[in-house]
């Protein structure tokens, strides 16, 4: 039996359709290939490590330095480049651009006004953006709010719809409608200043859409409408009836991990991280990225490669000191009575012994019962 | 936002298919690969992908991925 990789398979029965040898010759180039194959595979005691850091340390110097306007996506501000990349490997909790991309159904997506509906249904909105004045009245000592129709009509948001969002968000003030506007008001004096806070606050309550979506922009591709946003909501983006769930991607890898689980996260970091390599024109085997995410991953919890993540869980105290802030460390480490064992590479480097990598991986094993 | 029928993440793209493993099948695991159960990755026990797998710390989940270099893949975690 074959044990090359199904995708390799197919190639070769491919070519054995194009080329007809007979039953000996394809037995034949099936046992070369395989030689092959298995002659690229690593082999125990390989430095991966290292070659996966250098593998991704010199393209990487080839990369824009900065962020900048994108120009296929239009209007948006995405970072990409050598910044992107930091992000991911460091693992950041927030990315500095986060976005989605959320592929809406068939059936949602059948005219442009049907897909700017939807777009304005996910696109967050503020009080302060459907108000044409949030104002203070001091001699009364309350807020006046004065709606904004046309654009009430524009994202389809009920005048009762926000009452009931203000009320949740001010439970202490009694609402009063008024002519066109509505007017909040606490049951005993608020001073000038608290007024001020609230005034502030209320332009920013939430009313409708998804929680941090800032931008939301419709863009037709083969498959039909995809809407990019500016900000990232994953959870409540599952729970929309028009976007096609099993499709959603964020760069939110933290986000990802917190709806979709770790594994979920390893593949959104490897997808991450290959848009980027291939955004900048450069060419790094996949395998290494692979390599990376496996490690970031492996806890459970996405680790960055940090002093405060992956690296700083090595066991050798000296391996640690090595990567950054060696002090902390070596003074942290007398202080509880660290041992190092000098398993690892770094510390055999610094203490000038053979590391423990292909030829000085095994040691030497006498048989005693023998003279 | 009104309830609806909740989504079942296993069918995002993303999220690849976690199996649980059965007591016997740990140990030739385990055997196979000459390590103890503390050396194999991790999963952390409320990771939503394994929500409807009912496991316990110390269980071993099997994952098929799906890799663009081999294929599929296997890969193993613990529940932490």
């Amino acid at each position: 039996m074959t044990t090359l990789p199904e995708h390799l398979q197919k190639e070769l029965e491919e070519h054995f359709k194009k080329f007809k040898p007979n039953e000996k010759q394809k037995q034949e180039i099936t046992k070369r290939i395989e030689t092959l194959y298995e002659d690229a595979k690593i082999a125990p005691g390989e430095a991966i490590g290292i070659i996966t850091a250098e593998s991704f340390g010199e393209p990487s110097t080839q990369m824009t330095i900065s962020s900048f306007h994108f120009a296929g996506v239009a209007e948006m501000n995405v970072t990409v480049g050598l910044v992107r990349l930091i992000e991911v490997f460091d693992a950041r909790k927030k990315p500095s651009t986060p976005q989605m991309k959320l592929p809406l159904k068939a059936k949602y997506s059948k005219t442009s006004e049907m897909v700017k509906e939807v777009s304005m249904k996910i696109k967050e909105t503020k009080l302060g953006d459907i108000t044409e004045e949030i104002s203070i009245n001091v001699a009364k000592g309350s807020i006046e709010i004065i709606l904004d129709k046309k654009k009430m009509r524009d994202t389809d948001i009920k005048l009762s719809h926000i009452l009931t969002r203000l009320k949740e968000s001010f439970k202490t003030l009694t609402l009063k409608e008024l002519k066109d506007s509505i007017s909040l008001k606490g049951k005993d004096e608020i001073k000038l200043s608290e007024l001020y806070k609230l005034k502030e606050k209320a332009k920013t309550i939430h009313i409708a859409g998804l929680k941090g979506i800032t931008q939301v922009l419709p863009i037709k591709d083969d498959d039909g409408y995809v809407i990019h946003t500016a900000g990232s909501n994953i959870e409540d983006a599952l729970a929309m009836e028009e976007v096609d769930k099993s499709k959603i991607t964020s760069n939110d890898v933290f986000e990802i991990a917190k709806v979709l689980g770790i594994e979920a996260a390893r593949k959104a970091i490897i997808n991450e991280s290959l848009k980027v390599i291939k955004d900048q024109g450069l060419d790094i085997d996949i395998r290494h990225i692979i390599f990376l995410a496996d490690v970031m991953t492996r806890g459970g919890v996405i680790k960055g490669v940090t002093r405060t993540g992956i690296t700083g869980e090595k066991e050798s105290v000296l391996a640690r000191a090595s990567f950054e802030t060696p002090m902390k460390h070596i003074i942290n480490a007398t202080l509880i009575g660290e041992r190092d064992d000098l398993n690892s590479v770094v510390e055999n480097v610094i203490i000038n012994q053979p590391v423990p990598l292909g030829t000085g991986l095994p040691g030497l094993v006498m048989k005693s019962n023998k003279k | 936002m009104e309830e609806q029928e909740k989504f079942n993440i296993s069918e995002h793209f993303l999220v690849p298919k976690h199996v649980k493993l059965t007591e016997e099948e740990k140990e030739t695991i385990l055997k196979t690969f000459n390590i103890s159960l503390n050396q194999l990755p991790q999963i952390l026990a409320n990771d939503p992908a394994i929500q409807d797998l009912h496991l316990q710390q110390g269980d071993v989940i099997k994952i098929l991925r799906k890799s663009s270099t081999v294929g599929e893949t296997i890969f193993y975690r613990m529940v932490i």
